[in-house]
């Protein structure tokens, strides 16, 4: 069995700040990690490799400091890494992604089974995995919690859904988004780690993947930021006065946002 | 300190770090409260090749050296020195097969072990044998193609858990030193069986029970080495362990110290946390340059045994005594400092406490280290 | 690609300051810039001296944007009834439609919609598309996803909004991919542009520690998932007019590779107090196990969950996942709601990282309110009630 997992090197989301005064990225110590979600696919994959056989590859479209996170991948169970990187990719949106992620998977060949995490933690946007899969062609599921029976022709999956889940059947091949409860990732063992250390990982230029220039980066882009600015200032504190039920108006009108 | 260790020696220290973190620290406390044998964060261990740093690469393992289980262990003891044990006591078991057992033997035993599907446990204390090892009791006599042991072992961690047992017996009680061997005694083997879990002041994950020999028969390749080398085995094992468990020691300091001066700077008494009062803060240096001091001397220990594997004892007993001595003072400063709260078993400290106090006991007192240490030191200074 | 004139740049480093991404520098005389730049243009914009420009940008030869028109909600349909979103999206639809002097249009796509199809015209929408069929009784990303693009496809809106949900955030996606459309995900704000008539999607990014604002210049439809709760529906007005188109697909249209073996709702009992974004906490003064129903109340009317402090989970009141302190959960959500705690070390230090806290304790003095935001004194089992009533009453308004 073939697998492909596309992962992301993100920044650690949670440390990122705008500077309001400057409105700069604010960079010391935020560290550069493996998207969380993508971690679960990899684990995810490996798991299934276990099971059925095969070998996983893992994908990713970035800088050369990507490589990171793939060697990161071989250390947890991957067996090959690609990196499609290019300067020419710059600024690109999900729409620019997925085309030249489904242009690095046709050169990759043929796969049984693509994984993806649900979403990345520095877009947020859960939307390059479906747009992926509708460029190959293929069905796909998203924010799969389990894999119920996994055989050689498909799967048996439970699907996240907001009230409970969907229990649903897919064949090969396929693309799955994956959350976090899917499974548990592995810590990465020494061998794994030797491996990571010593592996080669195969380099893709817009030109490897015969890219159409107007597909990928910015010219590829759809939708363009026009502004970044830092969220509202966290709520001063406020002293509430008047009676029982003028202090709860105040609260219900600071609360706003929330209801 | 900056110990400046190799790259490979920093994915072992960031490997345990991770499963310490990731997976015994969150789960100390419950496997402390319900005597629970932590099989599942042995099977992550094993999953993160952790079992198979003693053993050599061409049985499977890691083929790494005295450091490197002791770095390993240290990041361990930091989470739980009741996990750290088991996963300790598991390669003390299989050091014997390791350094006297023949090439099948070890072909046959190593690999399941290094890969962790296995786990082995090592018999040699006995009701009347602890410090005084010679006075053991179990004996196993040749008859035809097998060896028949009776007798009991007492207090053996991963007893009940492990698959593969190194045990020491009399074979021939004539010849005094000469008189012990080493053999493999596995699970299932008739006539065998273990005794109930103890009840333990600490290290409650891990299990410790009798090892329960009555006419139990095994073939006769179990023997390990020559027959009659049972002691000098024995020797040679706890030699190679003790550094392992100073390293527990360290690890467990560490994470002592780490809570107590969290808990120092966030708690105020008298408007300030008290960490700023001298009396804390000192008790909180003396604590770390104890820890400090024992990391340089374990840590040297560790690179003079990889350089000197004939010359381990005293190092070896020097470690172990100094390490350990400094991990319960440091536990028990640790609570002193917490106060009330270091009591109270909701915090990590106590445990810490109860834990340390058999870091001083097993594989050989502090006593008995001593003892090996004035030896060493008997023969040196003779020859002047 | 970032097109720096070094002719002009006098090396200032104002575009290296101005950068969000630190991804342009000054070496030697001039800016020069790295691998991490995303074109986001703020430094063009910085540049006094208009030395930086931007090439290539967007594609060649927009299409014929005049000719996409109207604005569309997707009104999602499951389990019998009309997800509330899809209403809050008919509420700030109108508002962009109004803006473009376009109609509101509203695409059902389910199995016996039963009134659905009136309710969104009650709450907006001018018409709406109805695809009515026992195939699509179960949620397929395949067949709502080409039901859908056919129909824009066929009537051209320049704006499709969805709900940001599990429904949404998967099928939306595939669609947009196949039209070569522009899709904002998870849209806080959306307002139309006064120069072009364009949406301007605001977002969280960087899980929202940082918004941005986005815009599709040269392609259509502009797409957008929005969350439940973050737009207002209008209210239900019965006397508002509008048509109910049937819309019949073709065979192909309902094809779908996914099979669906069963839905499985399930009472939510493994709550996951780290995951929300609201939770309303009890404590000591609570004073019993009934204390909780109200905190239950609470939570569900703002749709968060309910937290407690180790005091009321030894008291038995509630479970311990839902405890939040040093010996229980660290949470971070936007708002903290803490009923009746005290404030002790032990549980601010699991709650403290919350975006917005507000503290209803009877005691003045307690020490909750050192780190509370809002404060109200009195007693909870008085205040929490008001609370509710008010919040619905501004809910309805």
């Amino acid at each position: 069995m073939k697998i492909i997992v596309c992962v992301k090197q993100v920044p650690d989301a949670k440390d990122v700040r705008l500077d309001p005064k400057t409105n700069t990225l604010a960079r010391e110590g935020v560290q550069s990690i493996m998207n969380p979600y993508d971690q679960h696919a990899v684990e995810e994959a490996v798991r299934l490799k276990e099971l059925l056989g095969g070998e996983v590859t893992v994908l990713s479209m970035g800088p050369p400091q990507a490589e990171e996170v793939l060697r990161q991948a071989i250390s947890c169970g991957a067996d090959h890494a690609v990196l499609v990187s290019d300067r020419a990719f710059a600024g690109a949106d999900t729409w620019a992604t997925s085309y030249t992620l489904a242009k690095a998977v046709n050169v990759i060949g043929h796969f049984d089974l693509l994984l993806c995490g649900k979403q990345a933690i520095d877009g947020d946007t859960a939307q390059v995995g479906p747009g992926l899969a509708m460029r190959l062609q293929i069905p796909y599921v998203t924010c799969v919690q389990k894999v119920r029976q996994a055989t050689d022709s498909g799967l048996i999956l439970e699907r996240m859904m907001d009230d409970g889940y969907d229990v649903l059947a897919v064949d090969f091949p396929a693309l799955l988004t994956v959350v976090k409860d899917i499974n548990e990732p592995r810590v990465p063992s020494l061998k794994g780690k030797m491996r990571a250390k010593k592996a080669e990982i195969r380099r893709l230029s817009a030109a490897d993947i015969g890219a159409d220039p107007s597909c990928i980066g910015l010219p590829g882009s759809p939708t363009q930021v026009v502004k970044v600015f830092p969220p509202e200032a966290r709520c001063k504190r406020a002293v509430f006065t008047g009676s029982l039920d003028e202090q709860i108006v105040q609260l219900v009108d600071s609360l706003q946002s929330y209801l | 300190m900056d110990y400046f260790l190799s790259e490979e020696q920093e994915m072992i220290v960031e490997t345990a770090r991770q499963i310490t973190d990731e997976r015994i620290i969150p789960h100390r406390a419950e496997l402390d409260e319900k005597d629970e044998f932590p099989r599942a964060i042995l099977n992550e261990m094993a999953q993160a090749d952790l079992f198979g740093i003693p053993i050599p690469e061409e049985f499977g393992g890691f083929g790494g050296g005295c450091l490197d289980i002791v770095l390993a262990l240290e990041q361990l003891g930091r989470g739980c020195i009741g996990v750290g044990t088991a996963f300790a006591a598991s390669s003390l078991g299989v050091y014997p097969i390791l350094i006297a057992g023949s090439q099948e033997m070890r072909e046959k035993y190593l690999p399941d072990v290094a890969a962790g599907r296995k786990f082995a446990g090592f018999g040699l204390t006995e009701a009347n044998a602890g410090s005084d090892a010679s006075g053991i009791r179990t004996t196993a006599v040749l008859d035809g193609d097998e060896w028949v042991l009776n007798g009991t072992k007492q207090w053996i961690t991963n007893g009940g858990e492990a698959q593969i047992y190194t045990v020491v017996a009399i074979t021939d009680r004539s010849k005094g030193a000469r008189g012990a061997s080493m053999l493999v005694v596995e699970e299932g083997d008739p006539g065998f069986s273990c005794g109930p879990k103890e009840k333990k002041m600490g290290i409650r994950a891990s299990s410790t029970t009798e090892l329960i020999f009555k006419d139990c028969r095994i073939p006769k390749d179990r023997l390990i080495g020559r027959k009659g080398t049972g002691f000098i085995t024995v020797m040679k094992t706890l030699d190679s362990s003790r550094p392992g468990i100073a390293a527990l020691g360290l690890g467990l300091a560490q994470g002592a110290l780490d809570e107590a001066a969290s808990y120092a700077k966030q708690r105020v008494q008298f408007g300030k946390p008290i960490m700023a009062f001298q009396a804390v803060q000192h008790m909180l240096a003396d604590m770390a340059i104890q820890l400090e001091a024992a990391r340089a001397l374990v840590y040297g220990a560790a690179k003079h045994i990889d350089a000197h594997p004939n010359d381990m004892s005293k190092v070896s007993s020097m470690c172990k005594v100094f390490a350990t001595d400094m991990a319960m003072k440091v536990a028990t400063d640790a609570v002193q400092v917490m106060g009330g709260y270091g009591y109270m078993r909701e915090y990590p400290v106590e445990k810490m406490m109860r834990d340390a106090k058999i870091l001083q006991i097993y594989e050989g007192t502090n006593q008995i280290q001593r003892n090996v240490v004035g030896q060493e030191l008997n023969k040196e200074y003779a020859r002047a | 690609m970032l097109i720096i004139d070094t002719e002009v740049c006098i090396g200032c480093g104002i575009c290296e300051s101005s950068c969000p991404f630190g991804a342009i520098t000054v070496v030697g005389s001039w800016a020069v810039v790295g691998d991490g730049c995303t074109l986001c243009g703020t430094c063009v914009e910085a540049c006094d001296l208009g030395a930086i420009s931007i090439e290539g940008a967007g594609k060649d030869a927009p299409l014929d944007l005049a000719s996409w028109s109207g604005v569309w909600v997707y009104g999602e349909f499951r389990s019998g009834a009309l997800a509330p979103v899809s209403l809050e999206l008919l509420g700030i639809g109108r508002k962009l439609a109004d803006t473009r002097k376009v109609p509101l249009t509203a695409v059902l796509i389910g199995s016996e919609t039963g009134e659905a199809a009136r309710q969104l015209i009650a709450h907006g929408a001018n018409t709406v598309y109805r695809i009515d069929d026992p195939a699509l009784a179960h949620f397929t990303d395949e067949a709502y996803g080409a039901i859908l693009t056919s129909l824009i496809r066929q009537h051209k809106p320049e704006i499709v909004l969805a709900g940001a949900t599990a429904i949404g955030r998967s099928f939306i996606p595939g669609v947009a991919t196949t039209l070569g459309a522009g899709l904002t995900a998870d849209c806080t704000q959306l307002a139309i542009r006064d120069e072009d008539g364009a949406l301007l999607q605001t977002r969280p990014a960087f899980g929202g520690n940082i918004m941005a604002t986005i815009v599709c210049p040269n392609s259509r439809p502009q797409m957008s998932t929005v969350r439940p709760k973050v737009m207002q529906a209008l209210t239900f007005d019965g006397e508002r007019q509008g048509e109910i188109v049937e819309v019949k697909p073709t065979p192909e249209q309902f094809a779908t590779r996914v099979r669906v073996i069963e839905s499985v709702v399930s009472e939510q009992d493994n709550v996951n107090i780290q995951e929300a974004d609201i939770l309303v906490a009890g404590g000591r003064g609570l004073d019993n196990a009934q204390g909780f129903t109200l905190m239950r109340e609470l939570a569900a009317s703002l749709g968060g969950a309910v937290a407690a402090t180790r005091a009321a989970v030894d008291a038995g009141w509630i479970s311990y996942p839902h405890q939040v302190g040093q010996t229980g959960k660290t949470v971070a959500p936007k708002l903290y709601i803490a009923c009746g705690i005290s404030g002790a070390v032990q549980h601010v230090a699991g709650m403290q990282s919350a975006e917005t806290i507000v503290a209803i304790n009877r005691d003045k003095d307690a020490t909750i309110f050192d780190v509370a935001d809002f404060g109200l004194v009195g007693d909870l089992f008085e205040i929490v009630p008001k609370l509710l009533r008010k919040i619905e009453e501004r809910r309805k308004s």
